[in-house]
């Protein structure tokens, strides 16, 4: 197993003809993903890279079964995009488009609750590199190749970082269930917590590293469910010890406005409920490497 | 985005929020001249500067005639002022905003916000004005009223009316109260505001409500569709590297190390910037060089960190997914040649991911004298043992 995503999801691409969609989309089929076609509205019933060009979400539901969907389209009209996702009964979606308004995603996430839990879309991103479960299938824009089929879960903010991570343990010949990038927004579709949710209840999966950042509350939230719900050990890095406070790094959420949000902090708080914090992040590999080798 | 308050508060204006008489002035002349225009006989001298705490900095004067307004415009135009918000540096006023004196009989604190916990706007309030909220949350929490908007159908009129009445708002007074809290609301929600602070807001002698100082701050991704917010943009009120680096659509903070970094996504460059420190180091700055760098872009950043000239090493540290490594590095190899004699200082690549063979081949092939390096932790280590070897040759001539 692996979450979220495998062999079998039947995959669409909105924002499918632009120059980046097709990008990623050419390189997700070469990984050996389902992409089963894609989204441009006034494109429909034209032929991209060998696959279905639909005018609508809708349209790729009902005629090819589509179930999860990754966005490519520019900020202005992602929000709309997701929604549309949402709408039409796409049960998983990833974003990668940066740079969408905090407004526009907060109408997002409300419209995403006028479902019931059970039946609600997840939504990963925006501003993320995306998911993989190795060998299976890739919704996102990392680079593939580094990514070994294994037992370890990924959950991280940062795209490179996330690569980073994966490349120290494919190294140390440690694979990966699935990683999923919940990107460097504010507001973001899933939050740590709700990732590791996912992963608790994964049979492949044995251990799980958080990479987290500055900014925001999520990894503390995912530190309380980690110590009260889960029985798999949780591995975690924090990016920004050296961050000033009160500038935005990078990324759109990645700033420290009030207290708790410093790399420090999270730290502290982090190793107080349990979590395994590599000391530094070259560390990330061996700090996982160990963590299996005691569960084994 | 910051602004300035005297932007805040035409905005507020047009909101239907209501201000003191006031003008702008960007000298002595200027200031006295819309003092004459104010009624009146005291007049508040405000240093326009993107930081709040300027009264205990000496940012804000009062005046009891048109020569203490000028001498008061005289010494702050131009002046650097350090406040606990600005850090050491301090920034410079360039222009002050006079406005006639308000009859305070109270002061509240108001402010809106967009949380991004709770993924929803929130109005804070406090019928004690005049602190900062962080004070208040701390010594009165109780008295800190916090009201949260559903986004799907807006603030509502009950809402503005209970966050009136528990700013203690008379009750003669509450229209103009509502509808200076809903005019906030509009404004944040109109204009892509992420915070919208009225602090304080106060009540007059006379009852009224009038908004003394005002400060919005804007999201960065809505500016596309917010131009007239972005024309606000006032440079002289940031580092001006970071305005060079947004000019070229790169993400860049200057801080006080000397080794110089250039990464890509900011969680990488967040992490490697740990290292150096780690390693004994401190790091020059923060870049992001974003997904697709080109040569081009490549070499702007280069340009960009180099221009600090404290720096005594640079690490670039790539791992490629949307980019490629034999382009980075072929951008490097393009960088460092173009800039020739100006790079006098060492540096240090490190590539990983897409194509990493191909990119230390065209290094090493290029016969520059770059240090590779493997892994994230060799890399940080290499920066700061060049940046040391550096310091101790600039040192040994006189040790």
């Amino acid at each position: 197993m692996s979450i979220l995503i495998d062999e079998k999801t039947r995959i669409i691409v909105q924002g499918f003809t632009g120059k980046i969609g097709s990008f990623h989309a050419q390189d997700m089929i070469n990984y050996g993903s389902n992409v089963v076609g894609g989204i441009t509205p006034g494109k429909g019933g034209q032929q991209h890279l060998g696959l279905p060009v639909f005018n609508t979400v809708k349209q790729a539901v009902q005629e090819v079964g589509a179930e999860a969907s990754i966005i490519f389209v520019p900020p202005a009209f992602a929000a709309d995009s997701i929604m549309e996702a949402a709408d039409a009964g796409i049960k998983y979606c990833v974003s990668i488009t940066d740079g969408i308004p905090t407004q526009d995603m907060m109408t997002v996430k409300n419209f995403l609750r006028r479902t019931s839990v059970e039946e609600r879309m997840m939504l990963t991103g925006p501003n993320c590199s995306g998911t993989i479960s190795p060998g299976k299938s890739m919704l996102g824009i990392m680079p593939g190749h580094i990514y070994m089929p294994g037992n370890v879960g990924i959950v991280g903010r940062s795209g490179t970082l996330g690569y980073e991570a994966a490349d120290q343990m494919r190294l140390l010949e440690i694979g990966v269930s699935t990683s999923v990038g919940i990107g460097g927004d504010p507001i973001n579709g899933s939050s740590h917590r709700d990732v590791l949710e996912r992963f608790e209840q994964d049979d492949e999966t044995k251990v799980v590293l958080m990479i987290g950042e500055i900014g925001g509350q999520q990894e503390i939230e995912a530190g309380l469910f980690a110590k009260e719900y889960m029985s798999k050990p949780l591995v975690a890095y924090i990016a920004g010890l050296t961050a000033p406070e009160g500038r935005r790094m990078g990324h759109a959420g990645a700033i420290i406005s009030s207290a708790g949000e410093s790399a420090a902090e999270k730290v502290a708080m982090l190793e107080e409920l349990g979590v395994t914090v590599c000391p530094t992040p070259s560390a990330m590999g061996d700090t996982v490497a160990k963590v299996l080798s005691e569960i084994k | 985005m910051d602004i300035h308050e005297y932007q805040a508060k035409a905005i507020l204006a047009d909101y239907g929020v209501k201000i003191a008489e006031g003008g702008l002035a960007h000298s002595p002349e200027e200031a006295v001249q819309r003092a004459r225009e104010i009624s009146g006989d005291t007049w508040v001298v405000k240093a326009q500067i993107h930081s709040g705490a300027r009264g205990k900095a000496g940012g804000i004067r009062i005046c009891k005639s048109h020569d203490e307004v000028e001498s008061a415009a005289q010494d702050l135009l131009g002046k650097t002022l350090v406040t606990k918000q600005t850090g050491s540096e301090g920034k410079v006023c360039g222009k002050v905003y006079v406005e006639a004196a308000t009859d305070i009989a109270r002061e509240i604190y108001f402010c809106i916000l967009v949380e991004r916990s709770a993924e929803r706007i929130v109005m804070v309030g406090c019928a004690d004005g005049g602190m900062e909220i962080e004070e208040l949350v701390e010594t009165n929490p109780e008295k800190v009223k916090r009201i949260y908007i559903e986004p799907a159908v807006g603030l509502q009129d009950f809402q503005a009316r209970k966050m009136a009445f528990a700013l203690g708002i008379e009750t003669s007074r509450l229209n103009q109260a509502v509808k200076t809290i809903k005019g906030c609301y509009r404004a944040l929600r109109d204009l892509d505001a992420n915070m919208l602070e009225i602090n304080p807001l106060v009540v007059t002698g006379q009852g009224e409500l009038i908004a003394l100082d005002a400060k919005m701050s804007f999201d960065p991704n809505a500016l596309f569709r917010r131009h007239q917010i972005s024309e606000l943009c006032d440079n002289s009120q940031i580092d001006q590297r970071e305005v060079a680096a947004a000019d070229h659509d790169l993400s860049y903070i200057g801080l006080d190390g000397d080794i110089g970094c250039m990464i890509n996504g900011a969680g990488l460059a967040m992490a490697t910037m740990d290292m150096i420190q780690l390693a004994g180091g401190e790091p020059a700055n923060f870049l992001d060089v974003g997904g697709g760098a080109s040569a081009e872009r490549t070499e702007k950043a280069f340009r960009l960190v180099l221009a600090d000239k404290g720096v005594k090493a640079m690490l670039v540290n790539i791992f490629a997914g949307i980019n490629r490594c034999d382009w980075i590095a072929a951008g490097v190899v393009q960088a460092v040649r173009s800039m020739g004699a100006e790079m006098k200082v060492p540096l240090i690549v490190r590539l990983s991911g897409t194509n990493v063979e191909a990119g230390r081949r065209i290094i090493t092939e290029s016969g520059l004298p770059i240090i590779m390096a493997e892994t994230l932790a060799d890399a940080a280590g290499k920066a700061v043992k060049a940046r040391n070897e550096v310091v101790a040759r600039e040192n040994g001539g006189t040790s």
